[in-house]
C-alpha cells in the first residue's frame, strides 16, 4: 500500500472573532478533522485567494490566527461571525510534543502555531518567551499564562517586559534554567539566531518555517527550501535538519521560483 | 543480474523511472531531492523566457484518485533557471530541460539555453491544458508541432522529447508529425482538461477554471495512448500518467514505454517512489525470469 496523507476540504462557518493585538484576528469554526500541533491548512475565500495558515486551535473547533499583511490577509481579518471560508488539510508535519523541559519562543504570531504544542504540555514543565516589536502587538500573552508557568515578554521599543528582542530574552532564560527543548516559530531572522543560540549551548530545537507556497499538497515544489517541502516535510524542522540548510535565514524564493535574499 | 539500465534515444539512464515535469522541478535543491528518492533521470519545471507567476491561488485541488491543477506554468525564467540547473547536476544523472514557448523560434532558443546549461535531453511542453497562448493551444495542430520541433532539432544536438496532450483526437496524426519533423522521444501524456466546481461556493476551484487531471484517475487513458503510440512510431515513447508503484509503472513498459515519469506519485506516495517503482520491478523480473528491462518494453502487444 502507498502511503497517503488523507485530506479533506470542507465548508465551515466562523462562529466567533476575536481582535488579539493590533490587526491580529483570530477566527474560530467547527471542523472536526483530525490535526497535530504546528500543522496548517490552506483556506480559500472564494473569488479572492487561497492562502496557508497555521492552526491556533485544534479539537473540533479550530482556529486561526491571521496578522493583516497583505491583500489575502486583508480579507480574511475582515470575515465576521457567520461568514464562511472553505478549508483542506490539515497539512504538513508539525511540533513532535517533547518530554522534559521546554522553553517556547514565539515572535510576531509565532505564538499561533507554539500554543496547541504548548497546550499539550503541563504548565511547569513550559517557558514562554513572546516577543513584539511594541505592546500592541503584543499576541497570546494572557493563554500563554494558562499553559505555561513562567510567561516572559520582550519588545523591540522596551514598551513592556524585557528590553530587546525574544532571542535576547531567550538567552536570558537559558542562562538561569536548564532547557531540554526549545520550540520556535516567528520571523526567520529570529529563529536564525535561534537555531544558533541553542546550538551554541547545546539544546535540541524544533523551529516552524514559512515560504511563499502555491498547492500545499507536496506537489509543486515552490515552497521548497533546500529541496524540502515546507508543506510536507516540514513547515517545522529540527536543529539537526536546519543545521544542514544552505537557505535558512538566507534566501527564500519569490512568486515565479526566483531566488531572493532574507 | 537484474539491469533496470534503459538507453532513451542515446540518453543513458540507471533505470527507467524519471521525474515528471511540473513536480518538485523549479529549484536546484528539489531536483536533488528527487534524485535521491531514486530517480533516473529528472524532468525540470517547463521553463519560459520571461519570470512568471503563474496563475494565482486555488492552484490545486485534491481528490480520492489524483490531482487537478493549474498552476499555470510559474517559473523564474531562463536566465535564472542556470543557477538551478547547475546545483542539479550535482545529481549525477542525466537532467532533461522542459520548456516552453509561443513561438518556435522561442522553444528553440529555450533549448539553446538548456543544452548550455548541461542538460543531456530537452523537452518540449506542447501540452500544457491551462495557459492561455500555450502548451496544448499549440500542441493539437500537428503542423504547428512539426514547425516547432524542426526549429528545435537546428538549434540544439542534444534529443529532443516532445510532450503530448491526450486532449485530442488527433494524438497519432501530432505524434507522427513531430516524428518526421525529427522528434527524438514523445512523452505521453500530459493531464486531461478537467474541472471541479464546490457546490458551497457556486463556482469553480481552481482560479483558472480550468485545469488537468492527474494521477491514477487518468491511468487508463495514457496507458491506452502509450500502446497506440508504440503501434504508430518507430521512435521511443515516454510514459507518463498516474505511475505510483511498479504495477503501473510495468502497465506503462509492457505498453511500449520505455522509461516512465512520475509526478503526482510524488506528491501522493513521496520522493521514495521513485526507488519503490524500481526494487517492485527488480522482483518481478527475478520471480518471472528476465534479467533486461528492455525484454518487457511492449510486450502486451501481438
Amino acid at each position: 500500500m502507498t502511503e497517503r496523507f488523507m485530506v479533506t476540504q470542507a465548508p465551515v462557518l466562523i462562529d466567533s472573532r476575536t481582535e488579539e493585538a493590533d490587526g491580529v484576528v483570530t477566527l474560530r469554526f467547527d471542523w472536526d478533522a483530525p490535526a497535530s500541533p504546528g500543522q496548517f491548512i490552506m483556506v480559500w475565500m472564494p473569488g479572492v485567494d487561497e492562502v496557508p495558515m497555521s492552526l491556533s486551535y485544534l479539537g473540533d473547533h479550530k482556529g486561526i490566527t491571521v496578522k493583516n499583511v497583505g491583500e489575502a490577509t486583508k480579507a480574511l481579518t475582515s470575515l465576521q461571525v457567520g461568514d464562511r471560508i472553505i478549508v483542506r488539510g490539515p497539512y504538513g508535519r508539525g511540533y513532535h510534543v517533547p518530554k522534559g523541559k521546554i522553553l517556547a519562543v514565539g515572535g510576531g504570531t509565532g505564538m499561533a502555531s507554539l500554543l496547541p504544542a504548548m497546550e499539550r504540555i503541563t504548565a511547569t514543565s513550559v517557558d514562554t518567551a513572546i516577543g513584539a516589536r511594541t505592546e500592541k502587538e503584543l499576541l497570546f500573552e494572557e493563554r500563554s499564562k494558562k499553559t505555561s508557568s513562567n510567561v516572559r515578554v520582550s519588545t523591540d521599543d522596551g514598551s513592556k517586559g524585557f528590553h530587546g528582542n525574544a532571542v535576547q530574552l531567550a538567552k536570558e532564560m537559558m542562562s538561569a534554567t536548564k532547557y531540554d527543548m526549545v520550540l520556535g516559530c516567528g520571523p526567520e531572522k529570529m529563529l536564525f539566531f535561534l537555531h544558533k543560540l541553542c546550538l551554541e549551548n547545546g539544546i535540541p530545537c524544533q523551529m516552524s518555517l514559512e515560504r511563499y507556497m502555491k498547492c500545499g499538497g507536496g506537489l509543486c515544489g515552490s515552497c521548497a527550501i533546500d529541496g524540502k517541502r515546507v508543506c510536507r516535510e516540514g513547515p517545522v524542522f529540527t536543529g539537526e535538519e536546519l543545521k544542514d540548510m544552505k537557505e535558512f535565514g538566507r534566501q527564500r524564493r519569490d512568486e515565479c521560483g526566483g531566488r531572493l535574499r532574507l | 543480474m537484474i539491469s533496470l539500465k534503459v538507453d532513451l534515444a542515446g540518453v543513458e539512464m540507471e533505470n527507467p523511472t524519471m521525474l515528471a515535469s511540473g513536480i518538485m522541478g523549479e529549484t536546484g535543491g528539489s531536483l536533488l531531492a528527487m534524485a535521491k528518492g531514486g530517480a533516473g533521470a529528472l524532468v525540470t519545471k517547463s521553463i519560459g523566457s520571461v519570470p512568471r507567476q503563474g496563475h494565482k491561488n486555488p492552484t490545486l485541488v485534491e481528490l480520492e484518485f489524483g490531482y487537478m491543477n493549474a498552476m499555470g506554468l510559474p517559473n523564474p525564467g531562463i536566465e535564472a533557471f542556470g543557477e538551478e540547473m547547475f546545483e542539479a547536476s550535482k545529481a549525477g544523472i542525466p537532467i532533461v530541460g522542459s520548456v516552453f514557448g509561443s513561438s518556435a523560434e522561442e522553444f528553440a532558443s529555450l533549448a539553446r539555453r538548456m543544452q548550455e546549461y548541461g542538460a543531456e535531453a530537452v523537452e518540449l511542453n506542447l501540452s500544457c491544458p491551462h495557459a492561455k497562448g500555450y502548451g496544448m493551444e499549440m500542441g493539437i495542430d500537428p503542423d504547428v508541432v512539426a514547425n516547432i520541433i524542426r526549429e528545435v532539432k537546428k538549434a540544439v544536438v542534444v534529443p529532443v522529447f516532445a510532450k503530448l496532450t491526450p486532449n485530442t483526437h488527433r494524438l497519432i496524426d501530432v505524434a507522427k508529425a513531430a516524428e518526421e519533423a525529427g522528434a527524438d522521444a514523445i512523452v505521453a501524456i500530459n493531464t486531461l482538461k478537467a474541472m471541479r466546481i464546490d457546490v458551497d461556493a457556486r463556482m469553480p476551484v481552481l482560479s483558472n477554471r480550468y485545469g488537468g487531471l492527474s494521477g491514477p484517475a487518468v491511468r487508463g487513458v495514457g496507458v491506452r495512448c502509450v500502446y497506440e503510440l508504440y503501434e504508430a512510431l518507430k521512435i521511443p515513447v515516454i510514459g507518463v500518467g498516474g505511475i505510483e508503484d511498479w504495477r503501473s509503472a510495468l502497465e506503462y513498459m509492457m505498453a511500449g514505454a520505455v522509461a516512465v515519469q512520475i509526478g503526482s506519485g510524488v506528491g501522493r506516495v513521496g520522493p521514495q517512489v521513485f526507488g519503490d517503482v524500481c526494487s517492485g520491478i527488480s522482483a518481478y523480473m527475478a520471480d518471472n525470469g528476465f534479467r533486461d528491462i528492455t525484454q518487457l518494453v511492449g510486450v502486451a502487444h501481438d
